[in-house]
């Protein structure tokens, strides 16, 4: 038997942690793009869209990403497109965080003061017009520190991506606990990089938070 | 064509009904262990000793910033190498409890920083002693105010217990996943687990907004605050 020393076990948990940090730009990236658009098509009131992007937001957020993940894993098979983890982990965590991130942003652009919309209207601007010259910034600098503290959230989602197959840090760390029979030692150290991961966002997001009510 | 079998699926509603029962059970002693351990952190955090508002930050964001599912291995996988040898149910509650705690521990916080010093002034000066301050006073008002937040949460660490099936706890997910395991219905066995955990989401929510008020901080919500 091999056998691994405590560099050993950190070294190849930190290779692993790459797929972590890129599964979760992937599902940040694209959870944010069809997040905004799914804004976009709610505030620009297209017919459906107020009632639609509330039942998907209902539904991501009412159920277990567990599920969202087992469902896009099998659900994408059934129609017949040859799915790696990789895909399926992606698609679904993309999905799961543009229900949260489209729900947060709504909350940011509705504590833009109505006067402002109606300012616009009152100057003859057009919906695009309105969104990317006043309402837009506005939000944006209200919407900052809530969505760098959902980055938290995304990153720890991806542990669950582990259960169908897709190997990042906390599959690694099951890997190495077989092989090694150290599961104390190697969880807690999954654990200590997750923490290396998250807390910096987790205190960025925070000294956002508290920059902006001063501002205010 | 696709075919989808949701007889097959259906035709076992008694295994879903345990699983959806065993998530109720599970979610139920860790949301009431949890949100007192979690309501004693938060006052610790608020109000305690320097020291103690330390060791209590450290666990709030030890358990925050790392995944739920690291968390149930940890206790479940790694605590046996220290001698102690838990059951997987066990292991769910008490990972549910430490996960719920920490979140619970910053939510109870808001509340019981947002009282007004007044009240606290106004309670000793009625020689109530400091359990009557914090039990009679102080809590209630706080708890109602942060209720909506503390009531997501639970929802949150429910939904989360689909994880513990992974390590052969046997509720909803576990369920699902023993059913596709017999018919092949993989997919069909999802959705309808799925559908029951929206269901039960909807359901606990509702009954803890209404419970709340009723039996946790009573009689202080209604004479106003």
């Amino acid at each position: 038997m091999v056998d691994f020393s405590l560099w050993d076990i950190f070294r190849n948990l930190l290779l692993a942690a790459r797929w972590t940090v890129g599964l979760s730009l992937i599902a940040f990236i694209g959870g944010g793009l069809v997040g905004l658009g799914l804004l976009l098509a709610r505030l620009a009131k297209l017919p459906g869209a107020q009632h639609g992007v509330a039942t998907y937001v209902q539904v991501f957020q009412g159920t277990p990403l567990l599920m969202q993940l087992f469902l896009t894993y099998f659900g994408l098979a059934l129609v017949g497109i040859n799915v790696s983890a990789w895909v399926a982990a992606g698609v679904a965590l993309t999905l799961y965080t543009s229900a949260f991130l489209t729900e947060i942003w709504r909350g940011c652009v509705s504590a833009v003061p109505k006067g402002q919309w109606e300012a616009s209207e009152s100057l003859a601007l057009g919906f695009s017009e309105t969104m990317r010259h006043v309402i837009g910034p506005q939000a944006l600098r209200i919407a900052i520190p809530p969505t760098v503290g959902f980055l938290v959230q995304v990153i720890k989602g991806t542990a669950l991506a582990s259960v169908i197959g897709f190997i990042e840090l906390t599959k690694a760390g099951t890997m190495i606990t077989n092989a090694t029979f150290r599961p104390f030692t190697v969880y807690a150290c999954v654990a200590l990089m997750y923490f290396m991961l998250c807390w910096p966002v987790s205190a960025y997001s925070r000294k956002l938070e508290r920059s902006f009510r001063r501002g205010h | 064509m696709i075919q989808l079998d949701f007889i097959a699926v259906l035709e076992q509603w008694p295994a879903l009904l345990r699983g959806a029962g065993f998530t109720l059970g599970l979610s139920a002693a860790a949301a009431v262990v949890g949100v007192s351990v979690g309501v004693a952190c938060g006052w610790a955090r608020a109000l305690g000793p320097a020291w103690l508002q330390r060791v209590v930050g450290v666990y709030v964001e030890l358990i925050r910033n790392t995944p739920f599912i690291v968390q149930l291995f940890f206790i479940y996988f790694g605590l046996p190498s220290l001698g102690l040898k838990l059951s997987p149910e066990l292991a769910s509650i008490i990972a549910m409890v430490v996960n719920l705690g920490a979140y619970a521990a910053e939510i109870a916080r808001a509340g019981i920083e947002g009282t007004p010093r007044g009240q606290f002034e106004a309670a000793r000066s009625l020689a109530l002693t400091e359990w009557q301050v914090i039990t009679r006073v102080v809590l209630p008002p706080a708890l109602a105010r942060v209720w909506p937040a503390m009531v997501s949460q639970i929802v949150i660490v429910m939904l989360g217990s689909a994880v513990c099936g992974q390590i052969s706890a046997q509720e909803l997910s576990y369920a699902a996943n023993l059913i596709q395991s017999r018919n092949f219905r993989a997919f069909e066995a999802y959705i309808i687990a799925t559908a029951i955990y929206l269901l039960l989401a909807i359901g606990v929510r509702q009954f803890l907004n209404w419970a709340g008020p009723r039996w946790i901080f009573g009689r202080v919500a209604q004479s106003g605050r």
